[in-house]
């Protein structure tokens, strides 16, 4: 096809859509504060299961913070620690959580529940096929705002839901439907806009493109995004996928067995990993750009996390792994002002 | 690619009756899961088939299979044709073509342990009556699947395993038989990034030593892009585009297949792209547009494509597109 008639260079072009380059956010304030949280897991007589260990991020206001790792490193009890969602065998054994300054962790259960959906929402993994079948999308909409006693009268919350639908592209007419009416995207959507029911500065997605078609999964990412910009949202987006990452963060956390394997804003990590694991993580991860590059596998498994590794809990599996890694835990070493790596190798000095 | 195809399929449909309208009004309609597919797999070859979900991809394999009767069209194995065959001849067929199921944690029965789930196929077909010559493939497809070695995991469960160990007993399971045929039905998503790699080489070493053809059936072009020599793209039941995997990619012709790549997450943020997103979701397949099934979400559509349906026809040497906007080459 030559050039010329190049179908996509036509007129019709209001179906084109370019996300943003990344964006520097140095100078936008600090949100949300992580500092050295740590949680176990307790069970009834057997060895805690160190679930998270010691991780400490920053999200700034506007920011959209990737957290990547494989199923069980922590993401989501890292995540959960934050609102203190945690099931009963979680403990948060240390650690800060400051917003505005003010530790999530040592307000009152009453406390936090001004924190909940105000200020931070969560969108949960799967939570779009976890809708009630039986009540309609606006009423499930409509229910958290009632339960934070936002809801001025009965006409309000009605007007209110309509323009949450349609914040997140869903026609305010079906707010009446029930969820089995809805398409996967359509559902998905419809979490986003309860996220966004009682105007919260923060959103953790968690896996929110998971179950869905590329296609779908793209007008997910190019809502979240638009989001952000339009409504300045903050988001923090947990993904197994670092072409997701890639495409829409503007900071990646890499997690590995319940540690920090390696922090840096999104070019830095994709351009310059300095941790082994992000490294192999990349090389195993299929790029359409580069079809006759053979994906790397990573022999081995992550580790258990109520049996860990002495030494890095990478180190097992680690092709640059020395004596040293097997006996001996890596501090979080800054390389850049913005870059951190958990790694014996990138040690400075 | 050897003159004869192991596998040739011409004009496969396979429809589903779906009930809809009142209580006292029934109205029987028609469920369009594949309408209309013609392909061939060759000796040895990794063939793509990729889609979005509800595009037919798994009904197809299933139809292959002879798991669901197909509708109209010709399915040719080996020469014979799968679809006059008796039930006795669909399983003296399915020795030889073999699938791998998408998700390791349900496919394998919890109550069974590696060695009675790998041996059962065997005991189906009939085949390795001989307890030694029984232990002996087992032993052999677990170790070619990577399970090595084998007596360590004879006597095991399934939930001692990790994903992508159960996934390699899924395939032990099927190489068992020693298939000419694998049909993968997205034997990776269930995976972790950092295990699919192992599988997928796992696969290709399969083809390598031992020539298996196999059908990789995915979503995801990406995945597709580094482990098929040919791909075909999938759209509400059709096959809308075909050619070798790194000539599509290059050069994709159907405005579908150039949409879906344009917004396959690319691992690398200098990277990021002018991204086509198609708005809405695709029609479903019982009320099929008339025309070109995707010119309503088709940016480029124009009034032929609503009138008339394209056929796939070649856009460059032995690379095949159904668009009424591409050039055929002469």
């Amino acid at each position: 096809m030559s050039a010329a008639a190049d179908p996509f260079q036509h007129p019709s072009a209001g179906k084109l859509r370019l996300f943003p380059a990344t964006r520097r956010l140095e100078g936008a304030p600090v949100l949300l504060d992580v500092r050295n949280v740590s949680v176990d897991f307790v069970g009834d007589g057997s060895a805690p299961a160190h679930a998270v260990a010691d991780v400490s991020f920053t999200l700034r206001e506007g920011e959209m913070l990737g957290l990547v790792g494989e199923s069980g490193c922590g993401k989501t009890t890292l995540m959960l620690s934050i609102l203190r969602l945690l099931p009963q065998a979680g403990r948060i054994t240390s650690g800060q959580v400051l917003l505005d300054g003010r530790d999530l962790l040592s307000l009152s259960e009453r406390q936090i529940e001004e924190v909940r959906w105000k200020e931070i929402s969560f969108i949960f993994q799967g939570a779009m096929n976890a809708l009630n079948p039986v009540r309609t999308i606006g009423d499930q909409i409509g229910e958290a705002i009632v339960c934070h006693n936002l809801a001025r009268s009965r006409a309000w919350l009605g007007e209110r839901v309509r323009e949450l639908l349609e914040l997140v592209g869903i026609g305010g007419g079906r707010k009446d439907q029930y969820p089995h009416q809805y398409s996967g995207g359509m559902r998905q959507r419809a979490m986003i806009a309860m996220a966004l029911a009682c105007n919260p500065r923060i959103v953790i997605a968690d896996e929110p493109t998971t179950a869905l078609d590329v296609m779908i999964q793209a007008q997910i990412l190019e809502l979240l995004d638009s989001l952000r910009t339009r409504l300045g949202l903050s988001v923090i987006l947990v993904t197994h996928d670092l072409g997701v990452v890639a495409e829409v963060c503007d900071a990646v956390l890499v997690m590995y067995g319940g540690v920090t394997a390696e922090y840096a804003d999104v070019d830095t990590v994709f351009n310059h990993p300095q941790h082994p694991y992000t490294q192999q993580l990349l090389g195993a991860f299929p790029d359409l750009t580069r079809p006759k590059n053979r994906l790397l596998a990573i022999p081995g498994y992550p580790p258990r996390l109520d049996a860990l590794p002495p030494g890095c809990r990478f180190a097992p599996r680690c092709p640059a792994a020395f004596d040293r890694c097997h006996r001996e835990q890596p501090d979080l070493h800054r390389l850049d002002p913005f870059h951190w790596a958990s790694c014996h190798l990138v040690e400075p000095g | 690619m050897s003159a004869q195809p192991i596998l040739q399929v011409r004009d496969l449909h396979k429809h589903f009756l779906a009930q809809g309208g009142g209580v006292l009004r029934r109205v029987d309609r028609l469920v369009h899961a594949v309408d209309g597919v013609s392909f061939e797999l060759g000796r040895g070859e990794v063939l793509g088939l990729v889609g979005e979900s509800g595009c037919g991809k798994s009904t197809l394999a299933l139809t292959l299979l002879g798991l669901e009767t197909a509708t109209q069209g010709e399915i040719v194995f080996e020469g014979q044709p799968v679809t006059r065959l008796s039930a006795s001849g669909l399983k003296a067929m399915r020795r030889h073509m073999q699938m791998v199921f998408q998700d390791p944690y349900e496919s394998l029965n919890p109550l069974m342990t590696v060695g009675e789930i790998v041996a059962e196929p065997l005991r189906v077909h009939g085949l390795g009556r001989l307890k030694a010559e029984r232990d002996q493939r087992v032993r052999k497809a677990l170790e070619d699947a990577g399970l090595k070695p084998a007596e360590a995991f004879l006597p095991r469960y399934p939930h001692e395993l990790s994903g992508g160990q159960r996934q390699r007993v899924v395939i032990a399971g099927a190489l068992v038989l020693e298939p000419t045929v694998l049909l993968a039905d997205e034997p990776v998503s269930m995976l972790d990034v950092s295990i699919r790699a192992e599988i997928l080489n796992l696969l290709a070493e399969l083809r390598q030593t031992r020539g298996i053809s196999i059908l990789f059936i995915t979503h995801d072009l990406a995945t597709a892009a580094h482990f098929t020599d040919r791909v075909a793209v999938m759209y509400l039941g059709r096959i809308v585009e075909m050619g070798p995997t790194l000539q599509v990619l290059a050069s994709p012709a159907h405005p579908y297949t150039r949409a879906l790549l344009s917004v396959i997450p690319v691992p690398n943020p200098r990277q990021r792209k002018e991204r086509i997103i198609l708005q809405g979701d695709p029609p479903n397949p019982i009320d099929l547009p008339p025309g070109c099934r995707f010119h309503p979400r088709c940016p480029l559509a124009q009034d032929i494509c609503k009138q008339q349906d394209p056929q796939l026809h070649l856009v460059a040497a032995v690379h095949e597109a159904a668009c009424l906007l591409v050039d055929k080459v002469p």
